[in-house]
């Protein structure tokens, strides 16, 4: 029992980490219609900051700030001067260029921090574990992450639905034309959007970094499980973000956690192994299928 | 008078120089150096190159005594560009050719290499294929046989006492070989065996079912990225005091260990050779590492000097000259070089004879980190695939 619970917040953390990635990429899709795959990108450049500063102040908060900062004046960057020029290109321009943002981004951070891995230390707070229930202790540094994961949810929860610009993101992805045609600054909107995307991105930058090891390319491993995220929760809704990132991260951790043992109660070791191993690898892309079979546009398309 | 006396001082000077100078005056030889520098895995390739260049730049310019031109290529981890780079400077005319660091780049590159009746010198990688049936007179390895280090932790295992384990490895050809090498000498309880996903970064599921398992110890190779995140995790996890970590030495390499920080400590590995190995060649191999590039060195770099170093053997025997493929050949296999590790011999398949050691990971002199030998558990280790080798002379 304290192994399934454990298993849920495993797939929760999982969940919320996507999610923070997700929003952006998302309202990014859906809202200027940009396919960006320099997302991942954002995120790394977060982590990089997050352990250059850390290294250098030995202060988790300047590691935060620093990330923040980081992540979303690259993003900005990014955004007036190649994104920009794409909004009116078809889709194969802009996945062309974002790709070769891709490679651009690897090169100029491993340029710029080298590309030894650096070390990014838990905090002294994050340190440790707490004892949910008996027989149950869980890392404080993966609860927190459930905790800024659930506060990023509520703040984006507000911002599209109780503020001006969420209105404007709103009704930017229903019918764009429409929103600039009354005479909304859409440019600046895009800037906003594409900017508050990177920022989330380095939020998660420097929540991963004492995790996982910050590295060149660590982004792209990450981006087609973003994608299959959004794909889920259907473009341009942050709602439809928060759900596919809880599902996907729900199937994926309880995928690899229990069907080993379920297949080995059905077959014998050496088939139900590979098997096992296989079938939890497509356990996101299964449900990715199955939930377009259902719902084309995914389960809440902001264009349905 | 004087002036005569000097000039004659001056010719006498001129050929005392000359004479200690090799009579080879000819082209420096080529060596292709086909490595991977670029994508995260970039930091093996520069370990390998700069140990190589450092033998090299102690040589003058020179490996025994020969100028040797190295050319350094990036292949970025594909094998197809390995392979095109390799045609090409087989055709250029380059007759010897070393640096790769991935199996299957290697797989690629090394047929077309002694295809043509040029050398491989393997400097990192030695997969199974050109151990066995597919073993060749003109393929060198200098660093491992690729099981090495999992039959070694198998015995290692036994020699802890671990009976009941957990093995991990991503699901891919290396892990699964990885797994199997590993069970081949462990006598105990394997509880599960869990692959991973190769692009894996997060193992809490993973380290829960470990928990939930309670083995007396856990058997795992993630290279790279994903080794440090499972090192890291495993400690956040409070596991890292409760239940010991064995891995191969390359699932925790000194860049690895640097990115991990404390996580690591008290984690076993196995391997052919540690920083901290007490030898006086390796003690200065290290201090000249340092002085030279300011990092510690990895594997990757001693064994990619100790290659250099071979190389330099060979070269010597035939005075530079690669055209002699056969004197080149049988003095490569006699291995004359000091090798790093303190022992080196060759088996009839042209890969090492070697000791392998235990190792924990501790706090050194200076307050890091560092691979200690425990001690050796394998003597002489030879590859379980010399046999189906039919070396022909």
């Amino acid at each position: 029992m304290t192994l399934l619970i454990e298993q849920l917040l495993n797939g929760l953390q999982f969940g919320a980490m996507l999610f923070m990635l997700a929003a952006g990429l998302t309202l990014i899709f859906g809202i200027m219609g940009v396919v960006n795959l320099t997302h991942g990108s954002f995120y790394m450049v977060g982590a990089y900051c997050a352990a250059f500063a850390l290294g250098h102040t030995g202060s988790f908060a300047a590691a935060v700030v620093a990330a923040l900062l980081g992540a979303g004046v690259y993003g900005l960057l990014i955004e007036i001067t190649v994104i920009r020029r794409l909004y009116q290109r078809d889709h194969l321009y802009q996945v062309l260029a974002t790709f070769g943002l891709i490679l651009f981004s690897n090169e100029a951070v491993s340029l710029v921090f080298g590309r030894r891995p650096p070390l990014v230390d838990t905090p002294a707070v994050l340190q440790g574990a707490l004892t949910l229930a008996p027989g149950l202790d869980y890392p404080i540094i993966r609860l927190a992450f459930i905790a800024i994961g659930a506060m990023v949810a509520i703040g984006l929860w507000w911002l599209v639905n109780r503020t001006r610009v969420g209105m404007l993101v709103r009704a930017g992805a229903d019918d764009r034309e429409m929103v600039s045609a009354l005479g909304v600054d859409i440019r600046r909107l895009y800037t906003l959007i594409f900017g508050l995307g990177a920022l989330l991105c380095g939020l998660a930058g420097v929540m991963a970094a004492p995790l996982l090891a910050v590295e060149i390319g660590m982004g792209e491993r990450v981006l087609i499980t973003t994608f299959v995220v959004i794909v889920i929760g259907g473009v341009g809704s942050v709602r439809g973000a928060l759900v596919g990132a809880l599902l996907v991260g729900m199937v994926d951790s309880l995928g690899r956690a229990f069907l080993p043992q379920l297949l080995e109660r059905l077959l014998t070791p050496d088939i139900a192994t590979p098997l096992a191993a296989g079938l939890a690898s497509a356990s996101i892309y299964l449900l990715m299928a199955m939930v377009l079979i259902v719902r084309p546009l995914g389960l809440f398309s902001a264009r349905g | 008078m004087s002036n005569i006396v000097k000039l004659a001082a001056l010719t006498f000077a001129a050929s005392a120089v000359m004479a200690t100078v090799p009579a080879v005056a000819a082209a420096p030889v080529k060596i292709g150096f086909i490595t991977t520098l670029s994508t995260p895995a970039g930091y093996i390739g520069e370990d390998l190159r700069d140990g190589f260049e450092l033998a090299v730049k102690q040589g003058n310019g020179a490996l025994g005594g020969v100028p040797v031109d190295l050319i350094i290529e990036d292949d970025g981890l594909k094998p197809a560009n390995a392979k095109q780079i390799a045609d090409r400077l087989v055709q250029s005319g380059v007759k010897l050719f070393t640096g790769v660091n991935f199996s299957n780049v290697l797989a690629a590159v090394v047929p077309g290499v002694i295809k043509a009746g040029d050398f491989y010198v393997s400097a990192n990688p030695g997969p199974s294929v050109f151990a066995g049936a597919k073993c060749d007179p003109n393929y060198f390895v200098a660093s491992y046989q690729n099981d090495a280090f999992h039959t070694a932790g198998g015995v290692a295992a036994n020699e802890l006492g671990f009976k009941r384990m957990v093995v991990l490895a991503p699901d891919y050809q290396a892990g699964r070989d990885a797994i199997a090498g590993f069970k081949r000498t462990y006598k105990g309880q394997v509880l599960a065996e869990i692959y991973t996903k190769l692009d894996q970064s997060d193992f809490s599921v993973e380290i829960a079912r470990i928990r939930s398992l309670a083995p007396d110890a856990i058997y795992q190779f993630h290279p790279g990225g994903a080794g440090i995140n499972f090192a890291k995790q495993y400690a956040a996890a409070g596991l890292g005091k409760t239940i010991p970590m064995l891995m191969p030495g390359f699932s925790m390499d000194a860049r690895m260990l640097a990115a991990t920080g404390g996580a690591a400590e008290g984690f076993y590995t196995t391997g052919i050779w540690s920083v901290a190995m007490d030898n006086p060649a390796s003690k200065k191999f290290v201090q000249d590492f340092k002085a030279a590039y300011n990092r510690i060195p990895t594997d990757y770099a001693m064994q990619a000097y100790d290659t250099a170093n071979w190389i330099a053997s060979g070269l010597k025997a035939v005075n530079g000259d690669l055209s002699k493929a056969d004197a080149f050949r049988s003095a490569m296999r006699k291995a004359d070089f000091k090798s790093l590790r303190g022992k080196f011999s060759l088996n009839t398949n042209q890969h090492p004879i070697q000791d392998l050691y235990l190792m924990q990971i501790v706090k050194g002199a200076d307050g890091q980190l560092e691979p200690k030998v425990v001690r050796k558990v394998v003597v002489d280790d030879r590859d379980a695939y010399a046999s189906e080798c039919k070396m022909p002379k």
